[in-house]
């Protein structure tokens, strides 16, 4: 005896004809967002996506924010920060970031890395290390990832509460993901090492950073940039000082330069993609600090500002610059002298500075 | 990477953090919450390394179904009494999802556990994700389904309309007040544990059966990372829970947040899914049953019952009482009437109901014709311009509610409206608890004891005091609620879109003075206004013929 087949029950597909253009009618052809007005004729992806997405009582927010602190409004007011705008709205991110690029973008750094980490030991490369130079990579690149780190989540993470529109917190939460996954990269090429040299010492980096005398300046600057409670202040004092000054210094004028010399391929691959993250995320920095800059209406005051940020800020990171200077010594060949690394970084310094309509300042001289 | 690499890995990265000695991050968004006895947990072991190709791997998926809808011309199969609704939904989503990724650090500045702080980055990011690729299937939308207008318009329209502001609430409850009450119980514990279940699982089910498969792509997609987010509200949640003085704020914020939730998520996806939908089989379930699945069953009975061990009151009652609304208050029907009902006001069409949706609810909710069945068939009949105004201006025995102040819905099961004279203004509120959460909730002190960081109830939370006595078609076009011809109304009470006859203008509509309840309450004498509570708690507010 066979029981009874069960009824399946579906849904019945019907067809509607409600494609576009199956009839004519007002606005059927209204096939944009029409709510702002995009930086070109037709809007980007980037644009439809971000844009307006976090209201404004200035854009259409009609009744205000309906949530607020218990000291002051909801939403993102623009008392959040010193600077001023006559539209924060003007701020695109020429990255364009979005869903899409952020996971190309960084999956496809995450290939480059593994590849690289793959070849290495299967090439055998770290057994050419000399001593000196594993010493360098665990003491100085292992501190250094901890800079990056406290960056992404104290920094970056926490400005993006802040910014008053989608465009601008948008952008510097990409710029977050961006230090995690190269503060990760470090830690994790750091266990590498660890695993594959015997002689490398993968622990000494948190001992590095939390005591040995040339690195204190630097992690007190981080953690006093993680103490600004100004939104602008904070990525000022970061992306355009800090990142210049030291991050710049460490990784471009100092790592990059001379592992090679040192028979170290890896290492300029992986922190390479972190100069990489950086050069996208100083684009919209410099973006949006020009725009303050050349605000019609607040360009002046806001100029005068940079420049208080400026002497609170270039002081602390030439001083974390300076105590550097030793471990320029540290590797056996020493390709490049303190004296240049610090002379290139205060060119692209200045350069930026100009770029964005700063005077240099005269605490970059002392 | 093998379980011990993995292991390995998450430790190393745990290396990253140390404690500070010459500064600490600044405290920009306070709690009342106390986390010193809290111990150390460490929820999400997320790797960069790991997460970026998973989550490209999925956007690939998406944006292939994409490009397969657009060249299997899903469109020609799209019911539009669906697609209609999913103007107003998919205008409001991305606003709480952006916020969710705004609300991160408020948590990360809360709880001092750095293990969570990379848990809860990486939900930043991923919160960005969704917002960004829902603003994508919209435009999608507009791009490939027959009626464009109100996706056009979509976040302005979010910002000044009555039901995005209900919705708005969602994502300014993440981002404002005590950072815990906002960023870790009322967004994860509630909304992403709870609501989102319907949100992004039972409402993608619905899509699909109306002939839209790519919501429900976006969507479990979405719905692929909130285990991920889950995860990080339960360890802050165990974490609060391991100091006494938390529980009372604990057992404060659990009832606003599943209130509130309810109120808001329940009102807007029970109309998208019961009233967005062509599916009448009987076996499909109702709103109702799925609500009594994802959330009764698989929420409060599996997660929130759980919490009583350490001794945490559940608001038992009031999930008791939103099965009650939902089930025999018909709290879903009045809501999907009273939008219906505010059609001119709308960025969207709303399709009447025929016969066969008339039996299916009958038999999903009993009394259900009784209740409405004579109202919508009202609706059909008013649903041309020329011979009559749009149904709110008409007499058909159903009188226009008053707001809740503090959810935004209106008072809609009229005998639990609450009246109350707060902060000096005459409030109407939907329930006791939402009185409760202004009353009591919301303020810098409870039960005896300071909370100076709770959040504020602020703004022009009345939508209708905004246009009290204007006339109808001068709120429209200020609105922006207007077609191309700069006449036709974007909202329309059909789907006839083959006869301009048929189509309503803003001539239509002018004429029409629109008024605010609340106006007329806050002008009433004590005696008036009591008499006028009984009887708007006592009307059953039913069209007869």
């Amino acid at each position: 005896m066979t029981s009874s087949a069960k009824t399946r029950s579906f849904p019945k597909v019907e067809f509607t004809d409600s494609e576009a253009g199956a009839l004519e009618f007002p606005s059927s052809k209204s096939r944009a967002y029409n709510y702002f007005k995009p930086a070109k004729l037709r809007a980007t992806v980037y644009e439809d996506v971000t844009v307006d997405v976090q209201p404004d009582p200035e854009r259409h927010l009609s009744q205000g924010w309906i949530y607020g602190f218990a000291d002051g409004p909801g939403g993102y007011p623009q008392e959040w920060t010193a600077a001023k705008s006559s539209n924060w709205h003007a701020f695109l991110d020429p990255n364009e970031e979005w869903e899409q690029t952020i996971y190309r973008n960084n999956s496809a750094v995450v290939r480059q890395v593994s590849l690289c980490l793959e070849n290495a030991k299967r090439a055998g490369a770290y057994g050419n290390w000399n001593t000196a130079w594993q010493k360098f990579i665990a003491r100085n690149l292992g501190a250094w990832m901890h800079a990056e780190n406290g960056m992404a989540l104290h920094v970056f993470t926490s400005i993006q509460r802040s910014g008053p529109t989608n465009m601008i917190n948008t952008a510097v939460a990409v710029n977050a993901a961006h230090k995690m996954r190269f503060a990760q990269d470090l830690a994790l090429f750091n266990l590498d090492l660890s695993e594959s040299l015997d002689t490398f010492d993968g622990s000494v980096h948190k001992e590095v950073w939390a005591s040995a005398e040339e690195w204190q300046p630097t992690r007190k600057v981080v953690e006093e940039l993680t103490a600004v409670g100004d939104w602008a202040e904070l990525l000022f004092g970061t992306n355009v000082v800090f990142e210049q000054l030291v991050g710049q210094l460490f990784r471009s004028e100092l790592v990059m330069q001379i592992s090679a010399t040192n028979g170290d391929y890896i290492t300029p691959t992986i922190v390479g993609t972190g100069e990489h993250d950086y050069s996208r995320d100083l684009g919209y920095t410099r973006a949006l600090f020009r725009l303050l800059t050349r605000d019609e209406r607040f360009g002046g005051t806001n100029r005068e500002l940079f420049g208080q940020w400026l002497a609170k800020w270039v002081p602390p990171c030439l001083e974390a610059a300076y105590a550097l200077q030793p471990i320029w010594s540290q590797p056996a060949e020493k390709a490049r002298t303190f004296a240049d690394s610090l002379a290139a970084t205060k060119e692209k310094f200045t350069q930026l500075l100009e770029e964005i309509g700063l005077d240099t300042p005269k605490e970059l001289d002392k | 990477m093998s379980r011990q690499s993995l292991t390995k890995a998450h430790n190393k990265i745990t290396e990253l953090s140390w404690e500070p000695t010459f500064a600490t991050p600044a405290t920009r968004f306070g709690t009342d919450y106390t986390f010193e006895k809290a111990p150390k947990k460490d929820p999400l072991k997320q790797i960069m390394r790991s997460y970026f190709p998973m989550e490209e791997e999925k956007d690939n998926r998406v944006f292939g179904a994409m490009d397969g809808a657009i060249r299997g011309n899903m469109f020609r199969q799209v019911q539009q009494r669906w697609l209609e609704w999913q103007k107003l939904f998919l205008s409001i989503i991305p606003f709480p999802e952006i916020s969710a990724a705004r609300a991160m650090p408020m948590a990360i500045d809360a709880v001092p556990n750095p293990e969570i702080h990379n848990g809860l980055a990486v939900q930043m990011i991923d919160e960005v994700r969704h917002s960004t690729i829902q603003m994508n299937l919209k435009k999608l939308y507009m791009n490939n389904y027959i009626d464009p207008a109100g996706f056009d318009i979509t976040e302005k329209a979010f910002a000044n309309n009555y039901a995005g502001t209900i919705g708005r609430q969602f994502g300014e409850g993440f981002i404002t007040g005590d950072a815990i009450t906002a960023a870790n119980i009322y967004l994860t514990v509630v909304a992403e544990t709870a609501f989102t279940n319907t949100l992004f699982v039972a409402m993608p089910d619905e899509a699909a059966a109306n002939g839209d498969y790519l919501l429900p792509t976006v969507f479990h997609s979405v719905q692929s990372d909130e285990s991920r987010h889950i995860s990080n509200g339960y360890s802050i949640l165990l974490m609060a829970l391991a100091d006494e003085r938390n529980r009372p704020l604990l057992e404060r914020d659990l009832r606003y947040a599943w209130w509130n939730n309810h109120c808001v998520v329940d009102a807007a996806i029970g109309t998208f899914i019961e009233y967005g939908t062509k599916d009448r089989r009987k076996d499909r379930e109702s709103y109702a049953e799925m609500w009594r699945r994802w959330i009764y069953d698989d929420y409060y009975r599996s997660y929130l019952l759980p919490l009583e061990k350490y001794g945490l009151v559940i608001p038992h009652d009031l999930v008791e009482e939103a099965w009650n609304r939902i089930t025999n208050k018909f709290y879903v029907h009045r809501v999907a009437q009273f939008f219906a009902t505010g059609w001119p006001v709308n960025y969207w069409r709303i399709d009447g109901m025929t016969d066969a949706d008339f039996e299916w609810f009958e038999d999903k909710y009993p009394g259900w014709y009784s209740q409405f069945g004579k109202w919508w068939e009202a609706y059909n009949r008013l649903r041309y311009p020329g011979r009559n105004k749009p149904i709110a201006f008409e007499e058909v025995g159903y009188e226009y509610p008053h707001r809740c102040w503090t959810c935004m819905v209106p008072c809609l099961i009229r005998e639990d409206l609450v009246v109350d004279k707060v902060d000096g203004q005459w409030r109407t509120y939907c329930s006791e608890t939402c009185a409760w959460t202004d009353k009591v909730a919301f303020r810098p002190e409870y039960e005896g004891r300071e909370t100076p960081n709770m959040g504020r109830l602020t703004g022009q939370r009345e939508w209708e005091t905004l246009h009290h006595d204007r006339d109808l078609a001068d709120i429209v076009a200020d609105l922006g609620y207007v077609r191309d011809d700069g006449k036709t109304l974007i909202p329309q009470p059909h789907l006839d879109l083959d006869d301009p006859k048929k189509l309503w203008t803003l001539d239509d509509i002018r004429g029409i003075r629109f008024a605010s309840p609340n106006v007329t309450l806050n002008q009433m004498s004590d005696q008036e206004r009591e008499e006028w509570a009984a009887a708007y708690r006592a009307n059953p507010n039913v069209t007869v013929a």
